[in-house]
């Protein structure tokens, strides 16, 4: 295995793209934790905060005999050409342990970064045990040297009893990059888990659909998703929750816009269990000719439950841009300033650096232009 | 400071005014009457350019420029602004941030102003999302005094408004008219739509005219032609071939 070495021999241009995804590449501060995967090599992997750990994969199943029960475990080996393709290889990824009662006070960061043509493989694993509470912080970067390359990402999420995980993942591939992340969450009694997906660069194509079980009683899961695809790009992704227990919630919430690319917006709450509630709500606005194709799936199974979605794809009301026309903004401005407005979900619960943090990579895309 | 001559306006292919001719002197305020649907609305969006409504024929004169067919942003700048008497929501645009972006006062008075049209609060809050009757005009005269336009258009400003509120606004509504100003020195200009006339408690104006079927029928004193419609409603307008 190579040596760690940190993100000192990355260059200066790949490094501005890394902190497009949030990443911290000078030093830990601001960070409890950190993890840089380079291809298939790891670089570096600390934790800065008591009680949690960032151990390399193939560290950790060798430290704790019990990991082995978390490994392959939600996500099945078998599931499809992509997780094959993984389990067939070396394990490479991280296990982020944080022990009974550990609360980070800042996020956790880990980097999955692409350099030349190849194919990466990832297999993360997170667990938090009970009480415990972390922020992670995912920034999928490949560099501007990479042409052609993908990404086959497996990730598995445990949030234990009374813990809080919140995953919030940048998306900054190249044109020509392939994704296909394969994740799962198991949410225990009264644990929540928050998801937060944003891609606003051009991807060739993003594929992943990812699943939260909300098996203990009063688990929540939150998904907010944030996409922009312009031409020759093809999104598909979703989230999906499965209610298992009382009073277990789940919420699903998208903004998407087409600037001439296919976005597929998927989301699905099945109710499993009495007393439990789901919401999907997917808006996108068309700006090019594209595909916007919105996919929201409730299915319940048993008396007492509440689900509903609402879904809608538009383009920008024209009295709205003429009511920011009459104070005095031109067409261009008040255009962008709708589209900006569109793409602010608001996310309860997220540390104020993860919310800058998505905000900047909204604002960088939307300062670009569409 | 703004000379109106033979305006006809489609609205959906349909012409709605028909030969509209009006003058606003500086300084002058005017209040626009006339029964729901006779084209009131649709001359303050003409005024300022929007886009459902399409000029045939005649022209809109600012300060001397002619603005007939300039963009909506174009008439902003040159001075106009308007009061939208159902303004859309604008999501995820706090209103705070959209007026510092559009003040020409700067953004030192905001606090104050928006305290004083007790407004602070919904800073922060999406531009119109679920503000109530009277909240929404608040908002919107608000954003006309930092806008600062040297010519007001109110489109029914005491509309879903109480009591209290109608006094907020009305003093707010004279102080962006000048109208604490002497009249030799007042400058700005405004045209207000009124079905009740509260807002001439608060505001003199100077001209009324009625507006009926498109056609501009009156024009004189604005209390004794508000006296006239509030006695016999409309009926002696039509009649009246003055």
């Amino acid at each position: 295995m190579p040596e760690m070495k940190g993100f000192d021999e990355i260059s200066a241009e790949d490094k501005e793209r890394l902190n497009l995804t949030g990443i911290n590449t000078e030093n830990m501060e601001g960070r409890s934790g950190s993890f840089l995967l380079v291809n298939d090599h790891v670089y570096h992997a600390g934790s800065a905060a008591e009680g949690i750990e960032t151990l390399m994969i193939e560290a950790a199943l060798e430290k704790y005999e019990w990991l082995k029960d978390y490994f392959w475990n939600i996500v099945p080996a078998d599931k499809d050409e992509y997780t094959k393709y993984v389990a067939e290889r070396p394990q490479r990824g991280y296990v982020i342990i944080a022990h009974k009662g550990a609360k980070a006070t800042f996020p956790l960061q880990s980097c999955m970064f692409l350099q030349g043509d190849t194919i990466q493989c990832v297999h993360n694993i997170v667990i938090a045990e009970e009480g415990s509470e972390i922020h992670l912080i995912a920034g999928c970067a490949s560099s501007m040297d990479t042409k052609v390359g993908a990404h086959y990402g497996v990730n598995e999420i445990y949030v234990g009893k009374n813990a809080k995980v919140t995953s919030t993942m940048i998306h900054t591939w190249g044109e020509e990059v392939e994704v296909f992340p394969r994740t799962c969450t198991v949410v225990e009694e009264g644990g929540t888990f928050l998801s937060n997906y944003v891609c606003m660069k051009p991807t060739k194509k993003v594929q992943m659909y990812p699943t939260a079980y909300l098996k203990g009683e009063g688990a929540v899961a939150r998904f907010s998703g944030v996409v922009v695809a312009g031409t020759g790009s093809y999104v598909d992704t979703g989230s999906r929750a499965v209610l298992q227990a009382p009073n277990t919630s789940a919420e699903l919430i998208t903004r998407a816009i087409t600037n001439g690319g296919t976005i597929i917006s998927r989301g699905a709450v099945v109710a499993e269990c009495p007393k439990t509630k789901g919401h999907i709500e997917c808006r996108g606005l068309i700006l090019k000719d594209g595909i916007m194709h919105a996919i929201p799936e409730i299915e319940g199974h048993v008396v007492d439950v509440e689900l509903s979605h609402e879904a809608a794809v538009g383009k920008i009301a024209r009295d709205e841009i003429e009511y920011l026309m009459a104070r005095g903004l031109s067409e261009e401005e008040a255009t962008a300033t709708i589209i900006r407005g569109f793409l602010d979900i608001k996310i309860d619960g997220l540390p104020p650096a993860l919310q800058k943090q998505i905000d900047a990579a909204i604002d960088s895309a939307d300062n670009e232009g569409y | 400071m703004l000379e109106i001559n033979n305006l006809h306006v489609e609205v959906g292919g349909r012409e709605v005014l028909h030969g509209v001719s009006l003058t606003i002197q500086d300084g002058q305020t005017h209040v626009l009457l006339g029964p729901n649907g006779s084209g009131k609305t649709t001359l303050l969006r003409t005024i300022m350019g929007f886009g459902s409504s399409r000029v045939t024929e005649g022209s809109i004169i600012f300060n001397g420029v002619d603005v007939t067919y300039k963009p909506v942003h174009e008439r902003a700048r040159l001075g106009m602004g308007i009061m939208f008497q159902r303004p859309p929501t604008i999501s995820g645009l706090k209103l705070g941030k959209f007026i510092n972006a559009t003040t020409n006062i700067g953004t030192e008075e905001i606090p104050a102003l928006a305290e004083k049209l007790h407004m602070t609060k919904f800073l922060e809050r999406d531009v119109n999302a679920g503000f109530s009757g009277g909240e929404i005009k608040r908002s919107e005269i608000l954003q006309l005094t930092v806008q600062n336009p040297s010519f007001v258009m109110l489109d029914e400003p005491e509309s879903g408004v109480d009591v209290e509120n109608m006094s907020l606004l009305g003093h707010a509504a004279a102080s962006l008219l000048e109208k604490d100003m002497h009249m030799k020195t007042r400058t700005k200009s405004g045209l207000i739509i009124t079905h009740t006339g509260y807002i001439l408690d608060y505001i003199e104006a100077d001209v009324g005219h009625v507006l009926i079927d498109g056609y501009m029928r009156c024009s004189g004193n604005p209390r004794e032609i508000l006296k006239s419609v509030k006695a016999s409603g409309y009926k002696e307008c039509i009649a009246c071939q003055k």
